[in-house]
């Protein structure tokens, strides 16, 4: 058998694994679908209320910022669940097998992926019962699910690496919070960023998470003429950006994370 | 024919000079370091092919490290590793392929039945589905399991985890198992069952090199052992052997009123190969002496009679645990340890 394919045997395998124990946790589940219908109505009402957007009602301005904060969120459970397998010893009896070293990841990063597109899908689904509208073609709406869902996979291997190295999956989760707050609030997921300080408006120009909800809102139809996009080079190419971000994280910390996984061993 | 070749086993095994085509591990000069400490500080040791090996030593003596060399799942800084003729670093995957481990937790996943854990390693060993569902089945019943097979890992005991763990350890049928404190945490009935799978496993004719802080563990299970602390190998040999190392047997008495030890030292002197040794806190003496029960006999007629205060009587072969204090001058672990350890695993 090609390396190939026992890479994509064994990840397969992992996945498997990491997918039954989605459902035999129901609290996973949970977690995955009630929060993110928590937050479409928390913002969509507390914000929304209060938050009047030109040209656009508030749930569509809002639904492709709350699908990338959810996913970017989400991402820390790859982390965790690493981080998790390393100490109860699973590593160590994976990596005592003849099996491919990329598999655990491949097989923890394609399981968090589907818990990724649940979380998309019943979000989704809150926003149309709330006012969320999709204005676009079939095509580009896909197209918007695919940009977000990839971004969600690249993130996703990014807290691998953070999971291998921390090892504590509540540190793990803790601490990733105080970055991935900042990350999804400094942007333009929630409110425009017309009137933010210079400073943070500089930020939320090039942070990714603004170019990937930005990207979302063009694909999903979620814009309006008078509704002004701050006219830096990241938000015009939103898509561009985007994909650039993603193929970046992908390129650094695929290998980076492979390699750590090959010679971490529980302690 | 594995009867014959573990007593050569006994006669080749654990020496790093003596080397043949039968060694299943070879290990020379290992060293590991970790920033500025040392956990590996150049051991050497062999196993003779079908043999066991007990690898003794305190908490924090390297013993893990160097499972986990052996296993490739460290690279050393030095020295090298061999597992049937494959070196562990330049040939890891191939190490892997004729390997089972089981480490110090047992590393099943819990959300995963048991047969679900069973087949996922089987196909990770590249069984095929079938094969390794099969397999599944027939290690689910030599482990007891069969009746919990369906069961989420979760649910099961400590001893029936650490059953689940060796049967997925031994899904390819491997030539040489290692086993890393394979009964630290469990209750004396599962401890007893483990050993009685370990042994088996060892008359099939297994090669295994077994870690472990008890010492009545080793002594039962490993053909030869070797014995490390701070990262060297202090001693090997066969139990007989390292007992013999710390001296013969002693002929003990515990006494009801310790005023009358005095009296009996100087009157049991003639009989021992050496001073008696006081023990007034223990109301003990302790006596090196030679011969078999007539010693016994001796004693007794050389107190005259004045045998109203001897509340116990006895000879008294030193054990591991003698060996150990007299190796390390540390205490070894004891099974009050082991309880503790029990405690601390379930809290875990």
């Amino acid at each position: 058998m090609s390396s190939l394919s026992i890479a994509v045997e064994d990840g397969l395998t992992i996945t498997r694994r990491n997918l039954v124990k989605v459902k035999r946790v129901p609290e996973l589940i949970v977690f995955a679908t009630l929060s993110p219908i928590m937050f479409v109505l928390l913002f969509r009402y507390v914000f929304g209320s209060a938050i009047p957007i030109e040209g656009i009602s508030y749930a569509e301005f809002l639904l492709p910022g709350i699908f990338a904060q959810t996913i970017v969120f989400g991402s820390t459970i790859t982390g965790a669940g690493l981080a998790e397998d390393l100490q109860k010893g699973l590593i160590d009896r994976f990596r005592s097998l003849p099996m491919a070293p990329s598999a655990v990841l491949v097989g923890r990063t394609v399981a968090d992926l589907a818990l990724n597109a649940l979380s998309i899908v019943v979000m989704g689904v809150t926003g149309l019962i709330v006012g969320w509208r999709i204005r676009s073609s079939f095509g580009e709406a896909l197209a918007g699910l695919a940009l977000l869902l990839l971004f969600a996979y690249a993130m996703s291997w990014l807290m691998a690496t953070v999971g291998l190295l921390v090892r504590a999956p509540e540190v793990v989760q803790q601490a990733s919070f105080i970055v991935i707050f900042p990350l999804t609030f400094i942007a333009n997921t929630f409110v425009p960023t017309n009137n933010f300080p210079a400073v943070l408006k500089w930020i939320a120009d090039w942070n990714p998470v603004s170019a990937v909800v930005q990207a979302a809102r063009e694909l999903f139809g979620n814009t309006a003429p008078i509704l002004q996009t701050s006219d830096v080079w990241s938000l015009q190419h939103p898509v561009l950006y985007t994909l650039l971000w993603s193929a970046v994280l992908l390129a650094v910390f695929v290998p980076l994370s492979v390699r750590i996984y090959r010679r971490t061993a529980s302690r | 024919m594995y009867a014959t070749e573990k007593s050569g086993g006994e006669l080749s095994g654990g020496g790093p000079s003596v080397r043949g085509m039968t060694d299943a591990i070879v290990v020379e000069g290992l060293v590991k370091r970790y920033g500025a400490t040392t956990a590996l500080d150049g051991v050497d040791l062999t196993v003779a092919e079908g043999s066991v090996l007990g690898l003794l030593g305190p908490n924090g003596a390297g013993k893990t490290t160097v499972v986990r060399t052996l296993t490739t799942l460290l690279a050393p800084d030095a020295g090298r590793a061999e597992v049937l003729g494959l070196d562990v670093v330049r040939d890891a995957d191939r190490v892997r392929a004729v390997i089972g481990l089981t480490g110090q937790y047992a590393a099943v996943d819990e959300y995963l039945t048991g047969f679900e854990n069973l087949e996922m390693v089987g196909r990770l060993y590249r069984l095929g589905k079938r094969e390794a569902r099969k397999r599944a089945g027939e290690l689910l019943e030599r482990f007891d399991l069969t009746d919990a097979a369906n069961r989420p890992a979760k649910t099961y005991s400590g001893g029936m985890r650490r059953r689940l763990d060796i049967a997925a350890s031994l899904i390819n049928r491997p030539r040489v198992l290692f086993l890393d404190e394979p009964t630290t945490g469990l209750d004396p009935r599962s401890r007893l069952a483990m050993w009685e799978f370990i042994a088996e496993l060892a008359d099939g004719g297994t090669t295994i090199l077994l870690t472990t802080q008890y010492l009545e563990e080793a002594d039962r299970l490993a053909d030869r052992m070797v014995v490390i602390d701070s990262g060297r190998v202090i001693a090997r040999g066969t139990a007989d052997e390292l007992k013999a190392q710390v001296g013969g047997q002693r002929l003990e008495f515990t006494v009801t009123d310790a005023a009358v030890l005095p009296r009996m030292a100087v009157r049991l002197r003639p009989l021992g190969l050496d001073d008696p040794v006081v023990d007034e806190q223990a109301r003990r003496l302790s006596l090196p002496v030679s011969g078999g029960a007539e010693v016994v006999a001796e004693a007794l007629r050389l107190l005259d009679g004045d045998t109203s205060q001897i509340f116990d009587v006895g000879l008294r072969r030193p054990d591991l645990d003698d060996v150990f204090l007299a190796l390390t001058g540390r205490v070894a672990e004891t099974d009050t340890a082991a309880s503790d350890a029990t405690t601390v695993g379930s809290a875990r």
